[in-house]
């Protein structure tokens, strides 16, 4: 009986295995058409995103442009590029910068779309509305080039719109853009500037979900458009802004390569350099890939574990739109 | 209803702030486009604000378009633009319409190879060197391959092909269609909205092409606009020894950033709520 029994499974097991291959091939035979779709998509993953993150292996290679990833020989000890980057004095200031900027960006990227959101709620007059949010849209879609272009009109220090107004009153014109002491502020101002409308739209979203008939009974109570905001508006929207505050908490090791690249100078370094700079400066113009790998894969493992982090708390706050 | 008086302070208030807002996003930019076409001379004189130019020249950009090599960068980015938001669709659409749908085996994992692109990546140097190895460096295709599927677009069309019906399908397929033909002529055509969404970010984001040029790109025939207009904003970083130099470059200046954001300003009021109802479906799925 009991060897029936096990007999009878060991021929079923052998005939899954069996089955499993050909099921699997029916099924390829029978998608096929979905699976010939996804080759090509797949093929760009596995090259243009998959193979760098097997290139990331030189981080721990004494990299040679003419030996190629695979032959290099490994760097001893294998973690000396990550210790030459914390023993540098960079480490510091590049985690330093990185984090300040970041969390400037994070403070005031985040209270004035929620106020600009706000004031459209309350707003009465249709096309002042819809005026107001196309032309506050608008900067999302300018390249960093562009305001660049649009921050030299205006704070340059020889012809700069209120360098030109400040001269002519008679003061010292300001360097803002190549001092240490402002250029963070143009920084965080020209996001500000560029993601304030867009950075609303969500918020926007998150009001016109919220229940109309609790306006109306605060109305029939008798409560003010003030009281309506605090009462019924904000914590309506609480969850969103929680939620949206904690997922770029996620990103705070991308303090904006894009942005910083383009409006730094050697001038303020010491007080913009970030992790990507600094790797873009270090790998590509002074060809230290190993050394530039090992800080790009700290960085990214460290994103890795904050972004991870960050999902998980906001999906405790997950009230409904995630 | 009478307003009372308090609702009307308060709604001037709203307007008022909601106006500035307004005004700050736009005003720089007009400034920008009024430096661009006033004669060096009258910035010389007014010193200070010229929001409507009395006198008007397009000396500026007449030089731009003549004697510089903006012209070519121009036919660059054009060419990017165009050839890559076509590579960028064909293949995002390829992908996201197998992936949207339910029943395909294997569907979980190859979303959560996709997925995991947008959390982690090999980094800068990596990625430098399989641009090299597959040979772009150099190359007009450095600037669109590397990027051919951002896997947040990809995200975005495949929830939009989720949304179709799923009885739409079967009735092609008991007609006898191919899920070719099937991509072809009933999703697509039915997802146009969706294709538009995801086709006019891409578009954005070669129109303002950058740092892959940067990164891939030495031969500065290949150099797209934004790569140009930036050469030609950082001389003016290096303060000149006399006053006359500047006034012509600072024109030149403003008319090549007008001449780089002038299209999507442009076309921006006409497809702005494809761009918003992307960016929310974007969130919520995302």
């Amino acid at each position: 009986m009991q060897q029936y029994d096990t007999a009878g499974a060991r021929t079923s097991r052998r005939m899954t295995a069996a089955e499993i291959w050909q099921h699997c091939l029916r099924l390829l035979v029978k998608y096929r058409a979905f699976y010939i779709m996804l080759l090509p998509g797949l093929l760009y993953f596995a090259v243009f995103r998959y193979y760098p993150m097997y290139g990331a292996i030189i981080a721990f290679k004494d990299f040679q442009i003419l030996e190629g990833i695979t032959s290099s020989p490994w760097a001893s000890p294998w973690y000396a590029h990550f210790e030459t980057f914390y023993s540098s004095p960079y480490f510091g200031q590049l985690l330093t910068n990185t984090l300040l900027i970041s969390l400037y960006k994070l403070v005031w990227g985040t209270l004035p779309p929620i106020a600009l959101a706000l004031l459209l709620n309350e707003c009465r007059v249709r096309w002042l509305r819809s005026f107001v949010q196309t032309l506050t849209y608008m900067p999302h879609f300018l390249s960093w080039v562009i305001i660049f272009g649009i921050l030299l009109a205006l704070f340059s220090q020889n012809g700069g719109w209120i360098n030109r107004w400040i001269v002519e009153a008679g003061g010292e014109s300001v360097p803002f853009l190549t001092s240490t002491e402002y250029f963070r502020s143009m920084l965080v101002g020209s996001e500000v500037w560029q993601n304030l409308g867009w950075g609303a739209i969500i918020y926007l979203a998150a009001i016109a979900g919220i229940d109309p008939t609790l306006y109306e009974a605060a109305r029939v109570d008798g409560a003010s458009r003030l009281r309506n905001i605090w009462h019924i508006t904000l914590p309506g929207i609480r969850g969103v802004i929680i939620l949206l505050f904690v997922l770029k908490l996620g990103h705070m090791l991308d303090a904006g390569f894009d942005q910083i690249y383009i409006l730094y100078n050697v001038q303020v370094y010491p007080v913009a350099d970030i992790l990507d700079t600094w790797v873009y400066r270090t790998g590509l113009q002074q060809l230290n890939f190993s050394l530039a790998s090992a800080v790009g894969l700290f960085k990214s493992v460290i994103g890795l574990v904050l972004v991870l982090g960050a999902n998980k708390i906001a999906s405790r706050w997950g009230e409904g739109i995630w | 209803m009478v307003k009372s008086f308090e609702d009307r302070v308060f709604n001037g208030f709203v307007y008022v702030i909601l106006g500035l807002c307004g005004l700050a996003a736009v005003l720089p930019i007009l400034y920008v486009l009024s430096v661009s076409v006033t004669p060096f001379g009258e910035v010389l004189r007014n010193g200070g604000f010229i929001l409507i130019p009395r006198e008007i020249t397009f000396s500026a950009y007449k030089t731009l378009l003549t004697e510089s090599n903006l012209p070519g960068a121009f036919r660059v980015t054009l060419f990017i633009t165009v050839v890559g938001t076509a590579v960028n669709l064909v293949l995002t659409a390829l992908m996201a319409y197998p992936l949207s749908r339910k029943g395909l085996p294997g569907r979980s994992f190859f979303l959560m190879l996709v997925v995991f692109t947008l959390l982690f990546n090999g980094g800068l140097i990596p990625t430098y060197l399989t641009v090299k190895s597959v040979g772009l460096i150099d190359t007009v295709w450095a600037m669109i391959l590397p990027n051919a599927i951002w896997s947040f677009n990809l995200l975005i069309m495949k929830s939009f092909f989720e949304g179709l019906p799923e009885e739409l399908f079967e009735s092609a397929r008991i007609d006898g269609a191919k899920e070719f033909r099937i991509l072809l002529t009933i999703v697509a055509p039915l997802s146009l909205p969706s294709l538009l969404t995801v086709g006019l970010f891409y578009l954005v984001g070669h129109w303002n092409e950058f740092f892959q040029a940067i990164f891939y790109v030495t031969d500065r025939t290949l150099f797209p606009l934004q790569v140009i207009v930036r050469e030609l904003l950082m001389q003016s970083q290096q303060p000149l020894e006399n006053a006359e130099n500047i006034m012509p470059t600072q024109t030149m200046q403003m008319a090549s950033v007008m001449i780089a954001s002038l299209p999507v300003i442009i076309i921006y009021p006409f497809i702005q709520k494809h761009f918003t109802k992307g960016m929310l479906l974007g969130s919520i799925k995302g």
